[in-house]
Order: structure tokens, then sequence, then C-alpha cells
């Protein structure tokens, strides 16, 4: 027992929580609607400081320069998991909290409305007049086909539009209530459970996308592919330039097709607005003959559950490169990155296997519409009308041999010293497509064979997809249905017979909605014409 | 003349009409307000009952506030014509669908919100609105026209896609369902603080409240029309993540601007949640639709300008 003060006179025992009492007073203080409210204004909270600082998995560069120029703030962030919002343990405790929350309603309101749709509508009151809604009517027809009418009009009707608008409907024989009373005729009918269903389907089907994105993240691969014009590719995890997947997938799984990029085609403007591009490929899928096709942005190409879409493009000049002793060292298209919108782009050559001397490094930037010289030189539009490319030589050490892996996209000068002219400042040299220009100090020569185009394919395959979308349907129709479903109690109470004195039966109606309801006036008019039979075509529901 | 041309013309006579239509609003506002005043004062002479007297009743109006009411009606009809003609014709000069640059989504937005504001009309009196719908269009069009225009230009790779008709216009819609919501929603809690006689808006520039409905009648529109704007938003973020894992090959992947999607989806849910939960419903539920509207804005203005990320040709400039 616990000393409770109940107020500054008043102190009570009363027994202890206990470990269960406690449980039960967090598990409901959990499902309470207030604090679903907190949970989901902090979901919002939180959610948006991953719009203002870089985050890790989205922009890894970025992040990393934001904690070089930050590094106090940015090791604050960084522990506070502000650089990876969305992976962090407190923005995970709030949606699985929501999530909790959610569930412990969802469950225990499920059956309460199972249990509701088994159980009969409730009776019409007593007192019709009291209601903001009221009518009454002549019926001469009587009060039982009136009723028999009126049911007919209020319960589903076929078509699925008659079936969600339909109400549930009772009626009752009462017993007379005092001395002048007769025995009356009440029907009681209630479309409230469409809402609720609503409400229902869709807050499930909010736990079953988040089942499906958990899912999706552990079966999913993906991977970049920089395929060169005339080139192909073999789907394994080898082939890939980038690979990442899930805990659960199986890399023996990955379906062995092979992709050649037979075109590239990009269609600038004459102001250097890209307008269309497209990979011509050809697909060849096991046991079957290859196939032409294309891929462009927005149009992906389905293969064996995974899909293939076109993320980049860009130059792959192709070079030969030969050294001291006149032996070709290097020959085949590089890679150029595209460093903005005139595709003025960057790539290094990476020459290993020399014969003798030191090894070699290139580091060159193309321009596909070269216009100035010497320093001014810069591209004006991606189309090849007039490619130059500028590069500077390295000799030395390419530290390929230490076992750590390299970015092929930037030469690592730590053992490379640059080759130097005959002023003592490092060499210059440019080079136009079929030209071959000689290294200083005789170390080889390098020669510009072509000038194809790449295309960056990112493949992707994520199993859980249909199920997300089916849960994602399943979500907007029960978010439609909840809150466009009305909530009407219709009530229509007549007397068996005439009241005494009286020609005609004369019935009652009421109706009851939320405030927001405009419409439930006209409906209750509209229910009892239709009953009396006096319901114009014209305003038929 | 050529359809650029004819948009300009257009869209810049629908701004003057618009803004022509505001004051005449206003002044029929303030008449009403000034008539139901006077009404009320009457009533508390004869009897004593101080409750709420239906709406200027037995032509209690002055001449001037139906002349003002025939001017702010004709003049917003003019108005949405010429806007019409203007988003069209702006379609036309382009090539593609009206709203693929700010510009373009702007102009459109403002279109929805007087259209919406029409269409109401048409079911209930909502002329209390009409000073603030229209005061809205003239903003959105006088910034689109000076500050937010572009010359028309073809669409990029990674918009040629049948779901910019679809994503794109649902969310032109939501804003000017949500556009209109939040007026609504800021008229309910001025005209509430009004009757709890908050010392804020007791004075004589905020008598037009008097005319605009009471709080929970303006709560129950705000809602319709937030409801509404709720599911077309969830669509609209459904649709914007398969264009998503068309386009980019996943369909959410916390850019700045679907971060700042799902946070409105949040505050508007909260919202929902919020109005039927005791304690919230009323002043404080209000305040959170009006913060949904907030962060659509920002979605809109901040999120395009400032922050980067792969939705950054819905912005101004390259």
């Amino acid at each position: 027992m616990a000393r409770v003060r109940l107020d500054n006179y008043a102190v009570v025992d009363a027994p202890r929580l206990g470990v269960r009492g406690w449980l039960r007073w967090v598990w409901r203080q959990v499902t309470s609607m207030r604090v679903a409210i907190i949970l989901l204004l902090l979901l919002a909270l939180g959610a948006i400081p991953g719009s203002v600082l870089p985050q890790w998995p989205r922009e890894p560069a970025r992040a990393r320069e934001f904690l070089a120029d930050n590094p106090t703030l940015g090791q604050w962030c960084e522990r506070l998991g502000l650089l990876d919002v969305y992976g962090s343990a407190w923005f995970t405790a709030i949606y699985v909290l929501l999530f909790a929350s959610l569930i412990g309603c969802i469950i225990p309101r499920a059956m309460a409305h199972f249990r509701a749709l088994r159980a009969p509508v409730s009776a019409a009151p007593t007192a019709l007049g009291r209601y903001e809604h009221a009518e009454s009517a002549p019926v001469p027809q009587g009060a039982r086909t009136f009723m028999t009418a009126a049911a007919r009009f209020l319960r589903p009707q076929p078509g699925w539009w008659g079936a969600v608008r339909g109400y549930r409907v009772r009626i009752d024989e009462r017993a007379p209530r005092g001395d002048d009373a007769e025995t009356e005729l009440a029907l009681s009918a209630d479309n409230g459970h469409m809402r609720e269903l609503g409400n229902l389907i869709f807050h499930t089907a909010l736990v079953g996308v988040l089942v499906a994105v958990a899912a999706g993240s552990l079966l999913t691969y993906r991977g970049q592919a920089i395929i060169v014009e005339g080139r192909s590719f073999t789907n394994a995890v080898a082939a890939y330039d980038t690979f990442t997947s899930g805990r659960l997938f199986n890399p023996d799984r990955l379906y062995p097709f092979t992709l050649r990029l037979d075109r590239f085609e990009a269609v600038f403007s004459p102001s250097a607005r890209p307008q269309s591009f497209t990979a011509f490929v050809t697909l060849t899928e096991p046991d079957s003959d290859p196939r032409a096709t294309d891929i462009r942005v927005n149009k992906p190409l389905g293969v064996g559950g995974a899909n293939l879409y076109l993320q980049g493009n860009g130059f792959a000049p192709d070079l030969t490169v030969t050294d001291a002793d006149g032996n070709v060292a290097f020959a085949g298209p590089v890679v150029f990155l595209p460093q903005n919108g005139a595709y003025t782009s960057t790539g290094v050559v990476k020459v290993p296997d020399v014969t003798s001397g030191p090894q070699l490094g290139l580091k060159a930037t193309l321009y596909p519409t070269a216009v100035g010289a010497g320093t001014n030189l810069s591209s004006v539009h991606p189309d090849p009308t007039n490619p130059v490319m500028v590069f500077t030589a390295y000799q030395g050490d390419l530290g390929l041999d230490d076992g750590v892996p390299q970015n092929v996209y930037r030469l690592d000068e730590s053992q490379l010293s640059p080759v130097r002219g005959v002023d003592g400042d490092p060499a210059v040299l440019t080079l136009t497509p079929g030209a071959t220009v000689d290294l200083p100090d005789g170390l080889g020569s390098v020669t510009w064979n072509s000038l194809p185009r790449f295309a960056a394919i990112d493949i992707r395959a994520d199993p859980s997809l249909p199920w997300l979308l089916s849960f994602a349907i399943l979500v907007v129709v029960g978010l439609a249905l909840s809150l466009f479903s009305q909530r009407r109690r219709i009530w229509l109470v007549a007397p068996l017979n005439p009241r005494a004195g009286h020609a005609t039966t004369v019935v009652v109606g009421a109706a009851y909605a939320p405030p927001h309801d405009v419409g439930v006036g006209d409906h209750l008019r509209r229910v009892m014409a239709a009953a009396t039979g006096t319901l114009t075509r014209s305003e038929d529901r | 003349m050529n359809p650029q041309t004819l948009s300009a013309l257009a869209l810049w006579g629908a701004t003057t009409l618009y803004a022509i239509a505001m004051v005449a609003y206003s002044v029929r506002l303030a008449r009403e307000a000034d008539a139901k005043v006077a009404a009320r004062a009457r009533v508390s002479v004869g009897a004593a009952s101080g409750d709420d007297v239906p709406a200027a009743e037995g032509g209690a109006l002055p001449r001037s506030a139906a002349k003002a009411l025939g001017i702010a009606r004709s003049a917003t009809l003019v108005g949405v014509i010429l806007h019409g003609v203007g988003v069209a014709a702006r379609g036309i000069e382009a090539g593609h669908v009206p709203w693929s640059t700010m510009y373009e989504y702007t102009i459109s937005g403002s279109f929805v919100a007087v259209v919406l504001f029409l269409l109401i009309q048409r079911r209930r009196d909502v002329t209390f609105l009409g000073a603030g719908v229209t005061g809205l269009a003239t903003v959105a069009l006088g910034l689109a026209l000076t500050v937010l225009y572009e010359a028309a230009t073809g669409l990029q790779p990674a918009l040629q896609s049948f779901w910019l008709v679809i994503h794109v216009s649902i969310a032109t819609i939501c804003a000017g369902i949500f556009g209109v919501a939040f007026l609504v929603s800021v008229l309910q809690l001025l005209r509430d603080s009004r009757d709890k006689a908050s010392r804020t808006v007791s004075g004589r520039g905020f008598r037009f409240l008097d005319a605009v409905p009471a709080a929970p009648t303006l709560e129950a529109l705000a809602f319709r029309l937030n409801a509404v704007g709720f599911v077309l938003w969830t669509f609209t973020v459904m649709a914007g993540a398969i264009w998503a894992e068309h386009a980019w090959g996943r369909y959410w992947g916390w850019d700045p601007k679907e971060i700042w999607s799902f946070v409105i989806w949040v505050v508007y849910a909260s919202y929902l949640h919020a109005r039927t939960t005791q304690g919230w419903a009323g002043r404080r539920s209000a305040y959170l639709a009006i913060a949904g509207f907030v962060a659509l804005i920002l979605n809109f203005t901040v999120v395009n300008f400032v922050f980067q990320g792969l939705h950054t040709y819905a912005g101004s400039g390259s």
C-alpha cells in the first residue's frame, strides 16, 4: 500500500501499481491519441534537419566536406545522428513508438468494430423533435408500407457505390408509452460503419507499407555499371562499378543477362539544354536470342525482376599510350566524368604496365566544343563539334601495388611527379581526335583514336515493390473511405395506425450527423420523399 | 498576337481584376459587419437576447453593399476567365502542361484556388472568403509575373513523363485547396478570439469578423477542405514515389522535396487526429492546419531556392 495525498486534508491508502500496473499505464499512455499527436509532430520536426544538413546516405561528399569545415559543430551533429537522420536511433525510436501506438489502437478498434457490425443498430430515440434536423410528413399508404420503402431506399444498393453508401437498418415495433399512445414502428439507420472500416483499412495499410519497406531494404540490391559504346556488361557482382545489397540478398540469384551498348544518343538544344537521352542496347537473356531495345530517362528496362535505369552519360575517349620503348602500354576507352552542362569532362589514365622506366599517369580535361586557347579554353556546347583534350602527364609510382583500392577517377599523386617541359614547368599537352602527341623526355606517346560515349546504368531489384504499391493503394482507398464517408443516423417513427382523430398516419423523422455534414437535412427529406413515393427523378440519390 | 504576349496580358488583367475584387469584397464584408452590429444593437435594445442574429435580415444592408458584391463577383468572374486564358496560353506557348516551373506552378495553383472558391460559392454562401481568396491570388500572380517569371523552354528528359501531368497537377490542386482552407482556419481563429473578447482583435479594424460565420461553422468548412486536400496530398506523394521509381530507380530517397512533402503529410495527419481529440479540437487543431500550409509554402519556396536536391529543375534559374 502506498500513501496517496488527495488534497491538503485527505490522505488515503491506495494499492501500489506494481510492475504490471505500470506496464499497463505505459501502454495506455503510448496508445492514447494525445501521445500519438505528439509523436506525429515529433516525426515532422525530426525529419526537417535531414533537409538542412548533408546526409551520409544521400550525399557523402558534402557530409565529409561539412565535417571538415565545421570540426566542433560537425562532431556534435555526427554524434546526435543529425548527419544520418533517417537511420538514427532517435528517429527510429519515434516511428517505432508511433507504429506501436498505431497497432495498439488498431487491434482493439478492429475488434470493437467487428462486434459493432454484428450487433444490431441502436434503436431510435424516443424524442425526435429535439434534433436539429427533424421533419414530419403524412403517409397515406400507412406506416408499414412507408417503413419498408424507406428501408429499401436506405439499405446498400447494387454496385460498389451503392454498397459504400448503404445504411444498416433496423425496424422495431414499439409498445405504446403513455395512455393515449399507439403501438409505433421505429426505423433506425446508421451508415457510420464505412467510415470506421476505411479508418481501419488506412491504418492497417500504413503498417503494411512499413513492413514492405523494411522487407524491401533486406532483399534489395542496386548497382551501377558504366558501359562504353560497343562494350558489354554481364550481370555479376564483379562487373558492377558500385554494388550494394540488403542483408538477405543472395548474389547467386543475380539473373545472368548480358547488355551491350550499341549506341548512345544525346540530343541538346542549341542553348545546350538536354532534350533527350537514349541508350540503344542489345539484351541477351539466358536461353534466348539477343534482342535490340532501348533505355531512356523515365523509361527503365525490366529484365528478370530487375530494372535498368539510365542515370548518366558522358564521353569515354579511346586512347592508346605507348611507353619509352615504343610498346603499347595502354589502349582502350577511358570514362571522363562531365563537370558542367557543356560536358567539360575530366578523366585520368593510369598506365602501370610499362616495359621500362617509371609508371605513367595522365590527368586530362575534355572540351567537346572547344573555344579559346590556353588557360581560356572552354566548352560552349555538349555536342562534340570541336573536341579538344588537354592533359598533363605524371611519372613515378601509381600506388596500385599497395593493395589499397583506388578511385579510378583520381590520380594518387603522392609518389608521382609531373612531367616537365623544356621551360621547367609541368608540360600541358593538347590532343585532337586522330592525332598523336609525344611526351617530353622520350617517355612515350599518346594517341586519341576515337570519341565514343558511355552510359551509366543503374540496375536495381526490389521484390517488395508490388506489395508496397498494393498497400499504398489501400492507404488511399482507406483514407478516402474514412474521410469522405458520411456518419449519419436517420430515425423514422410512425404510429402503426393513425392517431385518434386523424385521417392519415404522420411519420416523424430526424437525422444526426457531425456539424461539417451540411447535406444531412436534405438527405432526410429525400429519404422521406422516396419512402412516400413523391421523390422526383431529378432528386434521385 | 503570339501566345506569350497573350498569356502575359491575360494574367496581368486577371491580377488587376482580382485586386479590384478584393477591395470590393472587403467593402461588402465591412458593410455586412456594420449591419450586423446595428441589428444586434436593435435587438438588445428591444429584448435582452444577445444571441447571434441571422445575417442582416430584411434588407438592413445599404445599397452600396449590394453594389460592392456585384462589382466583386463580376471582377472575380472576368478575372478567372482571363486567368484561365493566361494559363492555357502559357501551356500552348511552352508546348507542355503549364506546371513544370515555379512560375507555371504559381499561376496554375492560384487559378485552382479561385476556381475552387467559385465552386464552393455555387453550393453555399462563402462571400466572406472572397477578399482573402482574391487577395491571395493577386499576391501570387503579382509575384509570379514579376519575380518568378521565366520564358518557356522545352522539358528536360527527367520531366518527360506522363507522371508530370498527374503528380504535379494534383500537387497544384492541393496547393489551391490547402490555401483556401488556410484562409478559413485563420478566420476561424480570429473569429474565435473576437468571440472571447481578446484585446488584439477587438478593435474597429477587426469589425469584419462579425460578418464571418461562427468559429465552429468555419472549423467544419476548413475540415472538409483539408480532408479533400489530405487525400489528394497522399496521392501526390504516392504518385511522386512511383515516378521517382521510374526516373531515378528508387521510390524514396529523402530528397529535400520528399522530406518536406513528408513533413506536410505528417502535419496534416496530426491535424486530422487533433480535431477529434479532447483538448486539441478547435484552436489547437487550427494552428496545426496553418502549420501544414506554412510547410507547403516552405516546400515550394525555400526548398526550391536554398536546398540542393533532385527536384532542382522545379526552381527558378537554370
